[in-house]
This record gives structure tokens, sequence and C-alpha cells, in this order.
């Protein structure tokens, strides 16, 4: 079983003047600093090409359980061509799905460059033995999934049990090898800012390739703030050992407009080298058609009725 | 659309993410050629004949022709005042005068947007800023003394208080409509009639101010505006005023107590500042970097209460400073009007000079200068953020008030020496304190001398609270209840002290 790094001694003292191992987040100051961002004016060419990259870094997901390999296979073909009146309109990032629909999602999106992700680890609660987990999380990726999005115990996580929480995202990421892992944090059970600065610090260390706030199964989730916090401890990680970790945003992100505020906290907290598909990815099912309707916009200076875009 | 940059076989990364420029527009503000004096109501030419050109500090772009009182206008305009206050102002009910202050509030809020584009024209502030905090406080102000107005029996219990007849009000050119605000609203409420000298350099929001009071119907000479330079200013104090109000430097504001000394005239004095704002090493990193901008970057430094002293625990003192130089990487300097700035223009060549002065000696003095790598417009009055490492107590960076987007750095070891690092000045206004520790909160608040002292935020402001400082930072508190007692005379009522 993996454990926590422990030094000879035990435990580890700071040596030289550097940041606190976990620190703390004032909340009243995380918020205006989030508001204020959320400000920013992005206009034409500056909104044409935030909401293009919007596209390109989108997880298309479908996560119900009325899920058919018919609703699938339309969102997978809607994630390879999001609009098919425009060409310059790029592919999305992955579609998300459950793992008895990866096989579906991947028939669809073979050869477009799309990747397909799936969730695993008893999503979305996180409640079942470890073993189980780790079964699910490789089975998944003998099922063709490129990516796989874990959920974290936050059970164990809100009673103090730090280190069981570390040690299955280090068994899941043993099963998974190089698999890009996702970890969901589902900031809106984790109750405060410390907490998920901590959860955040925690699922890094223990080999997150991205943190992701939420499973999209409560209403409190991707909220500017809490982004900003994650973000921050991505920044603090790669401020120390140029590791870079990735980004996702889940749930409650609806409209272009909210996409948009998000990277330019995304910008004006981690800089440009975040600004790809690589390193940060909206997690989002409605969201897709406001932005194309918003780029159509752009490029025609009109809007277009909804029903021009296609519902899948 | 930006370009692209391969990296190996990743996705490409952009080589950058412009912002569109996004301008508010002028065309809500209707700007007059030549401005007159408003005494009585009525915009009247000066007597003394001088006018004086009034700039936009990002472009030196003329805006508008403004009078320069000379003694006889100001005689004049408090003349006027004096007759409202006797002539019915002062017999008023108090739920009239609340009256007043209700509508003005009501229409700074409906004329927001123009406000807030004007007072970044005329003072070079970001748009973000007036829009956000100078107009919106600027009301609440007005509401907030609408609202003691009819009260002032219960904001005072057995003491009967009266008027003091006319106020003679000196406003600084950093926050023109907010001081303005400060200014008149207390005075009104507490029944007093008023002369006010906007700034020399930011005349113009004050000057649309009066088209408010007569949309508001104010009784004519209740508030009169007189504008022009020092020389004015010098001329009210001398003037036949019950009360100076002066907010501004603590040099003039030593002259203007001793020309009052022995007149009976009463003063409060709102004056300079070299705030401490401390950092504890336990202190929530991020959103300290983010106090730290607000408190010196917040209106380009020119901010009375600004946290122009960074005092940094040592053992946190290199990851803090590079977070900070970091995060003054992405501050946008430019255009005060562009909505994404956040830096906007020094206020006055006289005010660049002077930062431009004191930053020089800085650097001779042997103090070590960070500026993040920014293009400043070519015309206009700028200066780029700026820090100073390496800075002892005794430097000139670290004793004098700058007044523009300059922070100096010092460290300290322990909680009593970062008491004694900050009340270490001859300035007391407020004071700054980071740690998520509470009872470190309320130790250092015990302790340190400034009339201010904000615990994990910075430059927060509210009509409820009352502002001013101690020592060499003036005397006098202006919002809150305490906001009123400047304005009034009190009597204990023999009564009720009789009567037990």
């Amino acid at each position: 079983m993996a454990q926590a790094p422990a030094l000879p001694t035990g435990f580890e003292l700071p040596l030289e003047p550097r940041l606190p191992r976990i620190g703390s987040v004032d909340q009243v100051a995380v918020e205006a600093r989030a508001t204020d961002l959320s400000r920013r004016s992005i206009k034409r060419e500056a909104k044409l090409f935030a909401l293009d990259l919007a596209v390109r870094m989108m997880d298309l997901t479908t996560l119900e359980g009325a899920d058919t390999p018919g609703k699938v296979a339309a969102l997978a073909s809607k994630a390879v061509r999001p609009d098919p009146s425009d060409a310059s309109v790029p592919s999305v990032a992955a579609v998300c799905v459950y793992p008895n629909l990866v096989q579906t999602a991947r028939e669809r999106v073979a050869g477009s460059g799309v990747k397909v992700a799936s969730v695993a680890t008893a999503f979305p609660s996180g409640q079942s033995p470890i073993d189980l987990k780790v079964a699910e999380a490789r089975r998944v990726v003998e099922l063709g999934a490129d990516e796989v999005d874990m959920v974290i115990d936050r059970g164990a996580f809100l009673a103090g049990r730090y280190a069981k929480v570390y040690d299955e995202i280090v068994q899941v990421k043993e099963a998974v090898a190089e698999t890009r892992l996702k970890v969901i944090l589902e900031v809106g059970e984790l109750g405060t800012y410390d907490n998920v600065r901590r959860a955040s610090l925690l699922a890094i260390a223990a080999g997150a390739d991205f943190i992701k706030t939420s499973t999209g199964k409560l209403s409190s989730s991707a909220t500017l703030p809490v982004t900003l916090v994650m973000l921050e401890a991505i920044r603090d990680v790669f401020e120390e050992t140029g590791r870079r970790v990735g980004m996702k945003p889940a749930g409650g992100i609806r409209n272009a407009k909210q996409a948009v505020q998000t990277l330019v906290l995304v910008h004006e907290t981690l800089g440009l080298d975040w600004l790809t598909p690589d390193l940060f990815r909206f997690g989002a099912s409605s969201l897709l058609n406001d932005v194309l309707m918003q780029i159509r916009k752009e490029k025609t200076g009109r809007y277009q009725s909804p029903e021009y875009f296609t519902i899948d | 659309m930006a370009e692209l940059e391969q990296r190996g076989d990743r996705t490409p990364i952009p080589a950058a993410w412009e912002y569109a420029s996004a301008p508010e527009s002028r065309e809500i503000v209707k700007l007059e050629e030549r401005y007159g004096l408003f005494i009585g109501g009525e915009f009247v030419e000066p007597r003394s004949g001088e006018h004086y050109k009034t700039l936009d500090p990002s472009s030196e772009e003329p805006l508008a022709e403004i009078p320069q009182a000379g003694p006889e206008d100001v005689a004049l305009a408090v003349g006027t005042a004096r007759k409202a206050f006797s002539d019915g102002w002062s017999a008023a009910s108090p739920a009239e005068r609340a009256k007043y202050l209700f509508r003005i509030a009501r229409i700074l809020q409906e004329r927001s947007r123009e406000f807030a584009v004007l007072e970044s024209l005329n003072g070079g502030k970001p748009i973000r800023e007036s829009r956000d905090v100078d107009v919106p406080l600027a009301a609440a102000h007005f509401f907030y003394y609408a609202g003691w107005a009819d009260k002032l029996e219960y904001a005072f219990p057995h003491r009967r208080q009266q008027p003091l007849g006319v106020a003679g009000q000196i406003i600084p050119w950093n926050f023109p409509l907010l001081m303005l605000a400060w200014k008149i609203a207390p005075a009104l409420a507490a029944g007093n009639t008023v002369v006010l000298k906007p700034a020399e350099t930011t005349p113009l929001s004050a000057l649309l101010f009066c088209d408010v009071l007569r949309q508001a119907e104010l009784p004519p000479g209740v508030v009169n505006i007189v504008t022009g330079d020092g020389a004015t200013g010098a001329a009210l104090v001398k003037s036949e005023v019950d009360k100076i109000a002066f907010t501004g430097s603590t040099e003039v504001g030593k002259a203007i107590q001793r020309e009052l000394a022995g007149t009976g005239k009463k003063l409060t004095l709102e004056l300079g500042g070299k705030a401490a704002n401390i950092i504890f090493d336990d202190c929530a990193l991020d959103q300290a970097v983010e106090g730290i901008v607000n408190g010196i970057y917040f209106n380009q430094g020119h901010v009375c209460c600004a946290g122009s002293r960074l005092l940094v625990q040592e053992s946190i003192y290199e990851p803090l400073l590079e977070k900070l130089k970091r995060r003054l990487t992405t501050l946008r300097v430019g255009d005060p009007l562009d909505k994404n700035t956040d830096v906007g223009a020094i206020n006055s060549r006289q005010q660049l000079d002077k930062i431009e002065e004191l930053v020089a000696a800085g650097e001779e003095e042997g103090a070590e200068i960070y500026q993040p790598p920014c293009r400043l417009p070519e015309k206009g009055y700028w200066f780029a953020p700026t820090v100073f490492t390496n800075v002892a107590q005794s430097y000139r960076i670290a004793q004098e008030e700058i007044f523009g987007p300059v922070l100096s750095v010092l460290t300290f070891r322990t909680p009593d020496e970062a008491v004694e690092k900050a009340n270490n000045t001859p300035y007391g206004l407020s004071a700054g304190v980071w740690t998520e520790k509470g009872s470190r909160i309320l130790w250092m608040a015990q302790r340190l001398e400034a009339g201010v002292i904000w615990a994990n935020t910075y430059n927060r402001f509210d009509p409820a609270s009352p502002f001013g400082g101690y020592k060499e930072s003036g005397f006098g508190r202006e919002g809150g209840l305490h906001g009123l007692e400047p304005y009034l005379d009190f009597r204990e009522d023999s009564a009720d002290v009789i009567g037990g």
C-alpha cells in the first residue's frame, strides 16, 4: 500500500524561508479578487480568442443514469464537429462519460483527436472500498479511456484522514499509469476555501495531473473564487517545484461569459502557459452551445436563434 | 487574434492574449468651455476676472477654463452662505434637511456613470475605481448622513446641539467627489451652510455637483463652490467662516492651524500618512499580496492612508516578495477610461515631479528598485508601479509621504518590533495587519498609533466608520457619528442633568 512520504524523523520542518506547506485562504479577500477579475471587459478579437480557446478546452460531458449509446454517440459527434456550419470552429478536447459508454464514445471520436474521458472510483460519492476503485480505474483504461476523472473520498477528508485520501489517489494513479488522471475534489462538500486549498495540494502531491472542482452533481460547484483558490495552489506548486498541474472547473459554468471570466482568472493567475487544453479544461454540457452562439455573434455581428444550434 | 507558438508535440500555447481596448465613452459628459463660481445657486463670473485651465492628466489635454476665485469672491461666497444659514436653513426642520440629502444621494446614483467618467477624465484615476468606489461611496455618504439629520438628539443624548454656521471646506485632488461628499454631507445634516473649495487640479466633479444641487432644489446659498489654487484656500481660511475642515498635506494643515490659532474658529484636519502594512508569516499569503497591491497602487498611491511602508516578517520575506513582483507584472497601467486599467495617470506634473524626486532619493540612498515591465503612454503624467527593497527605516522613502505608486519594503522579526517600527513615524493615519491569528490582530490594534487599522484587508471605507488620524495625520473624525461632532456646538441639557 502506498504511503505518504515521510522523512526519517517522521515530519518535515521548513529549513529555509519559503511558502507555508499548506497555508490558508482569506475568504473575503479571495472572493473580492475573483469579483475584480470577473469585471475585466473582454471584447472583439480578445473575446473571439477566448471563445475559440474555450471550445478547444472543453470536456463535453454527460453523466446521467439515463445515458444510452444513442445519446453518447450524438454527443461525441458534436464534440468532433461542434458547429457544422463553420469549419473554423475547432473540436472540443474530450467527451466525458460513464465507464459503460467509453467504447461507444471511442468509436465515434476515432481519428479526430478528441479524447475520451471516463469517470471512475465510485463516482460521484467515492464511498466504496479502495480495491473496487482501483479495479474500476484500471478497467476504464482497458476499455479505452484516454483520461480518468476520479473522485476523492470526502468522507475521509472531512474526518481528517488525509493519509487515506492521499493513498487512494496514489493507488489509482498507479493503476491508470500514463493515462491522464484528473482528481475531483467536490468542493461543494468541503465547506471552506482552506479545505479546498488543502485538498488541492494533497491531490497534487499524490500525483494528480489535473485537479477538478466538482462532479456536477451538487448545486455549489465551480465558482470563480474556488477556481482561483485552486489555481493559486497550482501556482505555488509550480513556483516551488516547476511541476505543471492542470485545472478543470466543472459544474455551474453554463454560459460563455462565465467561461471567459474563468479564462481571465487563469491568464492573470498562471499566465499564458496554462491557456492550453493540456493544462486547462472546462467540464460542461450546456456551455458549448452558448459559446458557439457567441462565436457566431462575434463573427457576424448578430445573434442567431438557439434553433440553429444542435441539441445533442 | 493572438499568434500561436508551437512547443513540441503539445497543443500550441498562445504567445499573448491582448485584451482589446474597452474604453468607457466620454460622450456622457458635457463639459462647458468655461465655468463660473457657484454662489447663491448660480454660476457667477469671478470678480477676480482670472481663469486657469484644468487638464486631463492622462493626455495633458485642456478640458475647461476654471475661475480663480480671489478674496473678494470668497467673501461673497461666505456672505451668501451666512445669509442662507440665517434666512432659513438653520431653522429648517431636520426632516427637511434630510429630504435634500436623500435627493442628492439618489441623483448621484442616477448620474453615477457621468460622475465616474468625469472623475477619471479630470483626475486620471482608473474608471474601474471611480465607477466601483468613488461614486458609490459618495452617494452612500449622503444617504448615511441623510439618515442622521433628523435624529441628532438621539445621536448625542443629553446634549443639546446646534449648528455652527458657515463651514469652510478645502478638499484634495485624490478623491474629488468622495471628499466633497465626506465634507458636505455631515455639514448639511448638522444644519450648517457650506463654502467648499475643490482642489486646483480637479474641480470638474464639484462643478458638476452644483448641477445636482440645483436638480435637488437645495435652497440657493446653502452650498457654494469656489474654485482656485492655494491662494483661494488661504482666503477661505481667513474669511468669516465658523469652521474650517481641511484634507490635504501636513505642511498646509500646520499653516492653517497657525492661522486659526486664537480666532475661535473650529478646525478639523485630515493630513498625510505613511502607513505600515504589516505582514505576519502566518497570513493568507495570496490574499495579503492583493492587500499590499490594493494598499499602495489603488488610485496610483494618491491615498493619504496608503499602505506605503510594507513591514514583512523576515521569515516570509523572500517568497512574499516573489509573489508580489509576479503580481505587479499583471497590473495594467494606462488609459484611465479603459475598463481594464488597474493603474491610471499621476494627477499632475507637480505630483509627478515630487514622486520622481523621492524615488531618485531612494535609489541614491541605496534602496533597490523594482518596476515591472510596462509601457507608459508618451503624453500625460505617468509613473510605473514601484517597489523598493533593502530599505532602511532612516531613508527618506521610509519616512516621507510619497503619495504615489511607490512601496518601501522593510522587515521585522517579532510582533513587538513590528509595532515599534510601525509607530516610528510622525504620522498616524492608518495601518494594516495581516495574520490568521485573531488574538494577534487585537494585540496589534491596541498598540498601533493609527486612526484606522485594517485587519486582513486594506483601503476599505464605509460611511458608518469614522476616519481620521493621530499625531501629524491630523485631528477630528469624518464618517460615522464621530463625523457629525465637528459640525455641531454642544450644550449640556441642564434639565436632564439636574433631573438625573
